[in-house]
């Protein structure tokens, strides 16, 4: 990966408060209270079903709470052209635009000049490692790489605040192993405030800075868990993080087993 | 020691392929094969002519300017017929793919007007637009609306919502939206329909000349039956075959252009 920019400590944090959700009569999230510290990584942890993703819809303004708010603290970098963007399980990519016009795509309805919109999907094609793909259809990429053009494309709009949607679990265990090591790099260089929602525990210590363990549904946060280490001292095998992942499957086991026959019962 | 018996293929089938040249022979032996019984005698030429006869009488009317006049009329009603009623159903399918307002009264228009089989309007429009050109076009209009708007309408509701929402996340406006998403996003459903549409539209454009017209291939057509003239009569069919297959090939050709993403 090629650096573009350097590190940029964003300083914009969230506060949860109050927020309760349900769908129909299926009460989803049971008034969740907490908050993200700005160019944190706040990881999210639960069960099957517990409402990770919908709690970051709500963060991120895709979903509308029953009950209570999202705030934005603090004031996004003059630059700054989306404060909260995404990183999806699914990718999400355009399947009938390349991997530049998927990344163009984010910067066509903003302020930037044409000259600055293609430099900057070239800079961040570069910082991705897609130069060499940039004509590709994303139905011509592996997995992995077409999470990398959903990176650059949440990075393209100078985010402060990174939301990600379970990124690693659509990948095999080898593209999830790489990739993850390219999201610390990323998130170290870019500072941007991170929230990001996975049921992998492992991925929970190595990038939790603050981990958030809901419990099942209707999800409600049961602990709060902090790792001091810093991002780019952490390595995957980690005695620490390994006690840390026990300690965040002990938390879960039971829940877990529950959601599952929950699961397998509505089915 | 224990037996070996090998293991049995049964994964094969179920994966046909087409074959260009199997295609083409099909067509030249079917032909070959007409005028050879209509050289035979076997077939009454006075029913259903035969290719070279048919050939003779397209080169005739080619020759008079006859047949430019006729297809010149009829592509002329069918290309204005045609584009209203796309243009028309393409708005509306759109807007009944993506608004709630529109959706349930549109759709309750919608279902109770497309199973009236279009033919039977010809005389309903021919007294509300004359016996000219507008109810012709209105006819193949109204013909062509109904199955875009269901098409258009699928297609809508077959982009992922995913991309829309990825599209909301990001400050995406809603033209852009609609512009880059979710008409793209519609684009193989709606040409699927444009298939059914120029399909239907040339049954329409007939139909319509053969009521009441003196110019046109539908027209021309009838005029050549009344005279038990087979050979003008399949030169005409021939022409309308043209017409579809090169409508058809065209249609070909923007799928690959337009998905070539696929």
């Amino acid at each position: 990966m090629s650096g573009q920019r350097g590190v940029d400590q964003r300083g914009v944090g969230l506060r949860v408060a109050g927020v309760h959700h349900a769908f129909g009569d299926l009460a989803v999230l049971d008034g969740l209270d907490f908050e993200v510290a700005a160019g944190e990584v706040t990881v999210i942890v639960g069960p099957s079903g517990c409402g990770k993703s919908t709690l970051l819809g709500i963060l991120g303004g895709l979903l509308q709470p029953l009950r209570g708010q999202v705030l934005l603290q603090g004031t996004p970098a003059a630059d700054c052209l989306n404060p909260l963007t995404f990183v999806f399980q699914d990718f999400a990519l355009v399947p009938w635009r390349s991997v530049a016009a998927n990344v163009a795509l984010v910067l066509e309805d903003t302020k930037l000049s044409r000259a600055d919109r293609e430099r900057r999907v070239a800079d961040m094609l570069a910082l991705t490692g897609l130069s060499a793909f940039a004509d590709a259809w994303p139905r011509q990429l592996s997995g992995g790489m077409r999470q990398r053009v959903g990176i650059a494309r949440a990075l393209a709009v100078r985010p402060a605040v990174l939301l990600m949607d379970e990124p690693l679990s659509a990948l095999d265990a080898q593209t999830r192993g790489l990739l993850l090591e390219e999201f610390v790099a990323l998130i170290a260089r870019t500072g941007a405030t991170t929230v990001y929602v996975t049921h992998n525990l492992s991925e929970a210590a190595r990038l939790g800075q603050q981990i958030l363990v809901m419990g099942r549904r209707p999800g409600r946060i049961r602990a709060v868990l902090r790792i001091q280490t810093p991002l780019s001292e952490r390595w995957a095998d980690d005695p620490a993080l390994q006690t840390i992942e026990r300690e965040l499957w002990e938390l879960l086991r039971a829940d877990a087993a529950d959601a599952d026959r929950e699961v397998l019962h509505a089915r | 020691m224990h037996a070996e018996v090998p293991v049995d293929f049964r994964g094969g089938g179920y994966a046909p392929h087409r074959v260009a040249w199997a295609s083409a022979a099909t067509l030249i032996g079917l032909i070959a094969l007409w005028q050879g019984l209509a050289s035979l005698g076997w077939v009454s030429t006075a029913f259903a002519s035969s290719p070279l006869a048919i050939g003779r009488a397209l080169v005739q009317l080619g020759a008079s300017g006859e047949l430019w006049g006729h297809v010149s009329a009829s592509l002329r009603r069918l290309a204005i017929g045609w584009v209203v009623g796309t243009a028309a159903g393409l708005v509306v399918g759109v807007a009944l793919g993506l608004f709630t307002l529109a959706r349930s009264p549109g759709m309750a228009v919608v279902s109770a007007l497309f199973p009236i089989p279009k033919i039977a309007l010809v005389p309903l429009f021919i007294i509300w637009f004359g016996i000219g050109e507008g109810s012709k076009i209105v006819t193949l209009a109204f013909g062509v609306f109904f199955p875009t708007v269901i098409n258009t309408l699928a297609g809508v509701d077959a982009v992922p919502r995913g991309l829309i929402r990825m599209a909301q996340s990001f400050n995406v406006r809603p033209w852009s939206i609609l512009t880059k998403i979710v008409l793209p996003g519609a684009l193989p459903a709606i040409l699927s329909g444009f298939r059914i549409t120029t399909s239907t539209a040339i049954i329409l454009l007939v139909a319509a000349e053969m009521i009441g017209a003196d110019r046109g291939i539908g027209a021309f057509v009838l005029q050549a039956g009344n005279l038990y003239d087979t050979d003008n009569l399949l030169a005409g069919i021939v022409v309308l075959s043209a017409i579809g297959l090169s409508v058809s090939w065209l249609l070909g050709q923007l799928e690959r252009l337009w998905l070539r993403w696929r």
